[in-house]
């Protein structure tokens, strides 16, 4: 450890694992499948609807998987609650500089559109017999002043752990203010890659399909750029990266989850008809890593 | 209304402490604080210092830092007994999820077991790596200024322990006077290097534990140049935000161009 590179490296880690580097994956894909769902209903086709759907079924089990894996990673587990309620008075617990307040508000409240849109999609697929509920999305005003504000929270959630992350005196989380752009551009690369996959294999194979494609690898081309600005933006607390995990940056994220399905988007007749799915699979697996990296490198130095 | 309260804290002389370890006994012992691993505990090999770090259940911790020379001609043992600094801007404060995280009648930091649920975040704020989960409890802990006992006039253990008055206590006006004092008589000694860490408002704020050091902050473990968790949060935001508008506007693009496209191909015959 170099002492001097950074006041960061007096801090000591919080020692979060597995658990958070799960729901940093789902909370991804809770926030990025809404939103691309929204941009769907919103500026798709209507045949392109049953891909919005898609979003909308991903998007809720996401949530509810982010919200048990980031209680069982509390110490105490059973005093959840005290992230919105303050537990001595019974008042709002609600700071708007701690990112781990108001992201837990954003969940809380992005909770309820979510259920929304998938009770919306449900009623749709004939699934739930409630014709009001199909209001509940666009094309309708109701249903596009929900879909609009819950893609903002969409948003919100997929990258406040980025800033959450970099409101800490930890080194790299805290040594770079890109962490939250990073994390929202991927959430949005791994939820289109997820929706591809599912898609393909429940044959929702509609028009949209093409332009969901072309968004993913516009996306990774973003992420890739936007990874490389973190790298710079770190100046001397990159060499913190010159480690095993920066190689696993390197071969994981970079070329297994960004050169590699570019290169399957430009090269469309590599793999035939596997093409899309090694593609997807390549994005989701790319992800992960990156939040695996980010998340415990940091605590290793 | 209650009578304000002065501010307190600690004074810390590094070049007095001589490595007896009776504040930390004090204060485990006053704090009811567990053993390390049932009390079978092993030796670090780093010096006399197997106490190792600052934690959930070692509130105050000396650390060894010896000096030497290749040859072991000369050399000097750097002592220094390490706590919470009960800063005036404090970042575990800050960032506090749950207001577990107090400032007191004292202007010290408390955080209320009762009300902390474990999220750590205060762990990753903290630039000192004060704080840590404490096993019998489940929730973070850390030094409490001793709140109990100065709420019953009393003094913190440590310092009432302290042999040498290398760890003073008292308001900080008072003790910043006596630091003062201590550097300049240091100096005339020919001790040259001696000054205090964290004593003035430049560092958050202020420390409410300071110290006297004879060396470079980062030889004893110390943050050069600390900082607030929150000065990333404006920027941060932002550029996620930015990045929320570049994906909005990929989308947009990507699912309006290709209706415009695609209504025109079913257009042809």
């Amino acid at each position: 450890m170099n002492t001097a590179l950074s006041s960061t490296f007096f801090s000591a880690p919080p020692e979060w694992g597995w658990l958070i580097v799960w729901y940093f994956f789902f909370g991804g894909l809770a926030g990025g499948c809404y939103f691309i769902a929204v941009l769907i209903d919103l500026f798709g086709r209507p045949e392109d609807r049953v891909l919005a759907r898609l979003g909308y079924y991903i998007s809720l089990p996401s949530l509810v998987i982010s919200a048990i894996l980031l209680t069982l990673d509390l110490t105490r587990p059973l005093r959840f609650w005290h992230m919105l309620i303050e537990s001595n008075t019974y008042q709002i617990m609600f700071k708007i500089w701690s990112p781990m307040s108001v992201g837990s508000w954003a969940l809380f409240i992005f909770g309820i559109f979510s259920l929304l849109a998938f009770l919306s999609a449900l009623a749709e697929d004939g699934q739930l017999q409630r014709p009001a509920a199909k209001s509940l999305r666009p094309p309708g005003a109701l249903g596009s002043i929900i879909a609009a504000i819950g893609g903002l929270f969409g948003f919100f959630v997929a990258g406040y752990t980025g800033v959450l992350l970099a409101v800490t005196n930890r080194p790299i989380w805290s040594d770079t203010p890109l962490l939250g752009m990073l994390f929202v551009v991927s959430a949005a690369s791994i939820s289109a890659a997820l929706m591809i996959l599912l898609a393909h294999k429940s044959g929702r194979t509609t028009p949209g399909l093409n332009a969901l494609h072309r968004l993913d690898s516009w996306v990774v081309a973003l992420e890739f750029v936007v990874l490389i600005a973190v790298m710079i933006s770190l100046g001397p607390v990159f060499r913190a990266w010159l480690s095993a995990w920066g190689l696993l940056l390197l071969l994981g994220v970079i070329g297994l989850g960004m050169l590699f399905p570019l290169a399957l988007h430009w090269r469309k007749e590599w793999l035939g008809n596997s093409n899309s799915t090694a593609a997807a699979l390549s994005v989701l697996a790319g992800g992960f890593i990156l939040r695996m990296v980010i998340v415990f490198s940091a605590q290793g130095v | 209304m209650p009578v304000p309260i002065e501010p307190v804290g600690f004074y810390t002389d590094t070049t007095v402490c001589i490595g007896c370890k009776a504040c930390e006994v004090a204060c485990k012992e006053w704090n009811q604080l567990p053993s390390t691993n049932g009390g079978v505990n092993t030796l670090s090999g780093d010096s006399y210092d197997n106490t190792r770090a600052l934690d959930g259940i070692h509130w105050r911790h000396v650390k060894f830092i010896e000096q030497f020379t290749e040859d072991r001609k000369d050399g000097r043992w750097l002592l220094m007994s390490d706590v919470c600094k009960h800063c005036v801007n404090a970042p575990c404060l800050e960032v506090c999820p749950t207001g577990a995280i107090v400032r007191t009648e004292f202007d010290s930091v408390v955080i209320q077991s009762d009300a902390c649920n474990g999220c750590r975040d205060c762990i990753a704020a903290c630039p000192f790596g004060v704080i840590e989960v404490n096993p019998a409890s489940g929730t973070a802990q850390k030094c409490t200024l001793c709140y109990d006992r100065l709420q019953g006039g009393l003094e913190p253990a440590c310092s009432k322990a302290c042999p040498t008055q290398s760890i003073q206590f008292g308001t900080i006006k008072e003790l910043k006077g006596r630091a003062e004092k201590r550097v300049e008589q240091l100096q005339q000694m020919g001790e040259k290097r001696a000054y205090l860490y964290g004593a003035d408002e430049k560092m958050l704020g202020g420390l409410n534990s300071f110290y006297l050091l004879v060396d470079k902050p980062e030889v004893y473990g110390l943050p050069p140049d600390p900082k607030m968790p929150t000065r990333n949060l404006a920027s941060a935001s932002w550029f996620s935000a930015f990045g929320a508008v570049l994906i909005g506007l990929m989308g947009v693009i990507n699912f309006r161009n290709r209706s415009a496209r695609e209504n025109g191909q079913e257009q042809r015959p």
